[in-house]
């Protein structure tokens, strides 16, 4: 292809006298090229790959009107989690307490083995995850819970509104949390 | 007079061709590539283990940035000028038709929206303008939008998908979630970005067990 005939193929005889310069050939190494080359393909095919948005099915169900036709649930059989501010997660099961007794503080991190353990001691079909996301929390929250109940293979859940008597008890947490930090 | 010349051999390998390959592929790696249009509205979606790629066609993107305020964006021009019509009609707005069709996605409430047409389509960034007012759910014009985008429809597939914010509040989220419901949406997609199954999980070992995804 582009190339150029350097090796001169005998040439033109230099005179006598005349010093023989030594040819230099023009030929330019390419493989640090080529190695760039490469390095940048695949470069842009694992960006381009990497970037591709995925998306998050979620099916909401439908209002219903009649307390008679919304799903019943076990109570032994559900775990309520609250989302609050800061990323702070708490939980309970089955019912509140009056006192509150079995109202429980958690992180992200630990939710996981909460929501294992519970589904460990629960059979399938009475186990309901019950989400509650309070106003301060953030759709970041929402969307990490949610990816919690795919990671963790539970079927049933739902996303309801949080009622006053919680969102006292998280605030209330909440403060109590901030005036004790670092456990 | 053929005389048998033995050639020296030379070892190195003339590399032109190779070059020429990769540079080849490079190029049609860049010129393929999709460039993000640049965002008006900028977001920064969560994570999710959720593996299934987002739909590009006959989509409605509801986006919700940082503040909480709520966009709207379709790629079906077609449809857009059936919504600007009866927006024209029903409220009266004395939209021009052409500037909505072109106009990469809505977020000013209805009285204001023949003004939010008229910036340029640059000039529409997502920090000054209203949004489409969705906070209190008694007066939540986005539930009318997705009305509007249901009968533009009319009974064909249109992929519902919702962007938010990571730092977006969830009364905003909330909001949407009821607008959806109210039309009878009850399927709809959360766009976020790929994360990889913590390994150990439960999904993580019927991953590894080959068992197919539901989603």
């Amino acid at each position: 292809m582009a190339e150029m005939d350097t090796s001169g193929g005998g040439g033109h005889k230099k005179g006598p006298g005349v010093k023989k310069s030594k040819k230099l050939s023009t030929r330019v190494d390419l493989t640090p090229m080529v190695d760039l080359g490469f390095l940048l393909i695949t470069f842009f095919i694992f960006t381009t790959t990497m970037s591709q948005p995925t998306a998050m099915k979620l099916f909401l169900p439908k209002d219903a009107d009649k307390p008679e036709d919304q799903n019943k649930a076990k109570e032994s059989g559900v775990i309520t989690i609250l989302l609050g501010k800061d990323d702070h997660v708490f939980y309970y099961e089955g019912q509140l307490d009056n006192s509150a007794s079995n109202f429980k503080s958690s992180t992200f991190k630990e939710i996981r083995n909460v929501l294992l353990d519970k589904k460990a001691r629960t059979p399938e079909k009475d186990l309901v995850v019950v989400l509650k996301p309070s106003e301060e929390c953030t759709y970041r929250n929402v969307v990490d819970i949610l990816d919690e109940m795919a990671v963790n293979v539970l079927k049933r859940y739902a996303l309801v509104d949080i009622s006053d008597i919680e969102t006292k008890l998280v605030k209330a947490s909440e403060a109590a949390n901030a005036a004790a930090p670092a456990k | 007079m053929g005389r048998a010349k033995l050639p020296r051999k030379s070892t190195s390998i003339d590399m032109t061709a190779m070059c020429d390959v990769a540079f080849l592929l490079l190029s049609f790696f860049i010129l393929t590539t999709k460039f993000k249009p640049a965002e008006a509205i900028a977001v920064t979606t969560p994570n999710s283990v959720a593996a299934k790629v987002a739909d590009t066609k006959d989509i409605v993107l509801i986006t919700i940035d940082k503040d909480g305020k709520v966009f709207l964006s379709m790629d079906d021009e077609s449809k857009k000028e059936i919504i600007a019509n009866t927006l024209n009609s029903t409220k009266n707005l004395g939209l021009n038709v052409q500037a909505f069709k072109k106009a990469g996605f809505y977020g000013a409430p209805f009285s204001g929206l023949a003004a939010f047409l008229s910036i340029p389509e640059e000039a529409r960034k997502g920090g000054a303008l209203p949004g489409i007012p969705a906070k209190d759910s008694t007066n939540s014009e986005i539930r009318e939008w997705m009305s509007l985008v249901l009968t533009a429809y009319a009974g064909q597939k249109a992929n519902i998908q919702l962007k938010g914010d990571n730092a977006a509040k969830y009364p905003a989220f909330k909001t949407v979630i009821d607008a959806f419901k109210k039309n009878d949406i009850l399927k709809f997609q959360m766009i976020t970005n790929p994360e990889s199954i913590p390994v150990g999980s439960e999904l993580w070992k019927s991953a590894m067990k080959g068992e197919k995804r539901t989603e």
